[in-house]
């Protein structure tokens, strides 16, 4: 009764009836790769929250203060006010451990579930038209994502966050041309300057979730207009979409994966230690933690500056600093040629064609098989972050384990890319089942049209 | 496929929604305990994962499966709409628009260069900054704490991080100081009295991404940076042996004064940390 008046009171203001019986009535595919996205959705919701809390506790300042809170070992030690606000959080705050912790797993999960949804867009050929647009919103956001994980982490001023800002001021500053005045006036002066950590603080709390806040309600407004891609299947072709109405199948299965990925964090925040600053200490120019790992979507970056050989470029007395080749030109590369995929692809195959019906990987071998060597290539470098870690398991020098992830960072994307072919190859010929076909229950089968 | 039996698949995702609602009672009281987070995170988890459990039968068992199809319909506009546009897009009858629109286009350009101005207020100069640091011909060699250090505080193989005296919280000074055996260091060309008793010092920031090269190996006689795991030969100059550093670990000249005190005999032999364009 309510709700009935709640909405004639709209539609004599908004005439908003039509749209939302339309919308109500929208229909979703039921293919579980179709929640990745979703997936990262809500992690950016669990974000939002959690990181609402933190802020309101954590101090951007460099100002050294003595620790006097409730963690007995650094008691008396001088540390800056902001890497005191967050032992706060952790020891002081009632529910702030859990709730830190929980904001950092959120955003594991959160960069993870980005880089799944964006797989399974290569692997299938959703970027294809019209969806290019859309593909371009959704690497702008993975970029923002990773740089407001680092930023993020590199709030606690803690010994760790330290060593990561120092490695990127030396970043900006191997830069050509502009590096030096750049790295000044990104840090503030030459390192550590202290002006950076409430300029971290304003883009990880207002620029960059705003930012990727407006690009998420583009994103989805164009999944809304362009409506789903599907996979092919009896009953499935270009011009329709089978599946789950909106209301309320889909969105009971949605609002359902919303409170699991939520029990996960929550599970996660309160089980599982992460980033324990009272361990690594504050923050101490002359001093480092060791063995020192970024978070997980940093390592293959971290990774290829760890074995990068000792090159760098002179030309008439200028430099080309060796931190500039791992550093700069390998994410600048990979993210032009993320974002050019859809057109690259386009010119090579010649197919400008609008696409509704999804590939299977298997019926564009050689587009899975790229993909799968990418993919290795930067799993090689995120497995060279570790290389110190390595050799200690190993037990055998650093400098061997870095030979040999020279030697396999181009040799194994070579391997894998060669069996996917392969593996798709026979797939396609004998049709057998794919390792996206799980078993989903009642929703795959096929639809009497 | 709803359940043949409603009443069964009612009654489970009302026992979810129950559970969910126990946990967060549980919640609630942790909280008011000030229960541990590995507490708090359980019970959260439990009342959001019952929540989820409870959502997904619900929607599985009870609401219309489907399949559901929708007609999609075509996205570009059909050729009349499109000509219509080109008309509206096209202005006609506004007169010297290119003339005005170039006008327009200068002044928003400028306007915008005017704007970029207050990004040089972000930071200062580079300057020479880069170039040098606080070390000065005379200052003494002090610990991190302030104690200033002697030509015999070190044994032989012993390690210590010092800075100028007066100027510990200058970062780009700090300088690693081994005590070796004379005899083993290869001096370079004009560094031959820089090393009193086996005194060597250099900068402790890695010439690679600038972290400080913390460890030293006395039985080798080199420098381990950490972070990238360049490794400079302490004995020779602090010349890169392997990893991704290029450059040698800059060189502090030191002085024995009279009393027997470490002073720096100027500054470094280069200027220090990681390379860029125009530092040499």
């Amino acid at each position: 009764m309510i709700v009935r008046r709640t909405v004639r009171w709209l539609d004599d203001r908004l005439g908003a009836t039509t749209f939302t019986r339309q919308a109500l009535t929208k229909v979703f595919p039921d293919h579980w790769t179709f929640m990745l996205g979703e997936l990262a959705l809500y992690c950016f919701v669990i974000l939002v929250a959690t990181g609402t809390f933190l802020a309101f506790f954590f101090v951007p300042s460099p100002n050294e203060v003595v620790y006097r809170g409730s963690y007995q070992p650094l008691h008396g030690v001088e540390v800056s006010e902001a890497f005191a606000s967050v032992m706060r959080i952790s020891f002081d705050v009632r529910a702030g451990l859990v709730i830190r912790q929980a904001h950092h797993w959120a955003a594991l999960v959160f960069l993870a579930a980005i880089v799944a949804h964006l797989s399974r867009l290569f692997f299938t050929g959703a970027f294809r038209r019209p969806r290019e647009l859309n593909w371009i919103i959704g690497v702008t956001l993975l970029l923002l994502a990773l740089f407001n994980g680092f930023s993020g982490y590199s709030l606690p001023d803690d010994l760790l966050s330290g060593t990561g800002l120092r490695i990127a001021y030396s970043i900006v500053l191997s830069i050509p041309l502009v590096g030096t005045w750049l790295a000044f006036l990104v840090f503030g002066g030459e390192f550590p300057a202290p002006d950076i950590l409430s300029r971290l603080l304003v883009i990880h709390i207002y620029l960059v979730p705003l930012a990727m806040a407006g690009l998420i309600t583009a994103h989805l407004a164009i999944v809304w207009r362009q409506k789903h891609t599907q996979f092919p299947g009896p009953g499935r072709t270009e011009t329709n979409v089978v599946g789950s109405v909106l209301w309320p199948t889909y969105a009971a299965r949605s609002i359902g994966l919303l409170f699991a990925i939520g029990a996960l964090v929550a599970a996660m925040g309160g089980l599982l230690q992460i980033n324990p600053i009272w361990l690594y200490g504050p923050f101490i120019p002359e001093a480092v933690s060791s063995p020192a790992q970024p978070d997980w979507y940093v390592g293959w970056l971290e990774g290829g500056l760890r074995i990068f050989p000792a090159w760098e470029v002179e030309l008439f007395g200028f430099r080309i600093p060796n931190p500039f080749f791992p550093g700069v030109l390998l994410p600048a590369v990979t993210f032009a040629l993320l974002y050019a995929w859809p057109f690259l692809e386009a010119r090579f195959t010649g197919d400008r064609a609008e696409h509704h019906l999804l590939d299977r990987p298997r019926d564009r071998p050689l587009r899975t098989a790229i993909g799968v060597g990418v993919l290795t290539f930067y799993s090689v470098l995120l497995l060279a972050g570790s290389n110190d870690i390595l050799a200690r398991f190993l037990g055998v020098p650093v400098t061997g384990v870095t030979a040999v992830l020279r030697a396999l960072v181009f040799a194994l994307p070579v391997v894998t890319a060669l069996a996917a072919h392969r593996v798709m190859r026979a797939l396609r010929d004998t049709e057998a089942r794919g390792i996206l076909d799980l078993p989903t229950g009642r929703r795959e089968r096929p639809v009497a049209s | 496929m709803t359940d043949r039996d409603p009443r069964r698949a009612v009654g489970g995702v009302a026992r979810w929604f129950a559970a969910s609602t126990a946990a967060s009672i549980g919640l609630a009281v942790a909280y008011a305990l000030d229960a541990n987070a590995q507490v708090q995170g359980v019970l959260a988890a439990v009342a959001l994962a019952a929540l989820a459990a409870g959502f997904v039968r619900w929607s599985e068992r009870l609401m219309p499966p489907g399949p559901y199809v929708e007609e999609r319909h075509p996205l570009a506009a059909p050729p009349d709409e499109d000509r219509a546009a080109d008309r509206a897009l096209a202005g006609e009858g506004l007169p010297r628009r290119r003339f005005l629109g170039r006008m327009l286009g200068a002044a928003l350009a400028a306007l915008g260069v005017a704007l970029l101005f207050p990004i040089r207020s972000l930071g200062p100069s580079p300057g020479r900054s880069l170039l040098r640091t606080a070390w000065r011909r005379g200052m003494r060699l002090v610990t991190p704490e302030g104690q200033p250090v002697a030509a015999e505080t070190l044994q032989l193989g012993g390690v210590l991080t010092v800075f100028p005296e007066g100027r510990t919280d200058a970062a780009d000074s700090q300088a690693i100081l081994v005590r070796v055996d004379p005899a083993a260091i290869t001096p370079v060309a004009g560094r031959e009295a820089w090393a009193p008793d086996g005194n060597v010092a250099y900068s402790k920031i890695c010439t690679h991404a600038g972290c400080p090269v913390g460890l030293y190996e006395d039985r080798t006689g080199q420098l381990f940076c950490p972070c990238h795991q360049s490794v400079f030969d302490a004995l020779d100059g602090a010349r890169p042996l392997t990893g991704p550093a290029t450059r040698a670990l800059p060189q502090l000249p030191l002085e024995v004064d009279d009393e027997g005190y470490l002073r720096s005999g100027g500054d470094f032999s280069e200027p220090v940390g990681p390379a860029t364009w125009d530092v040499p």
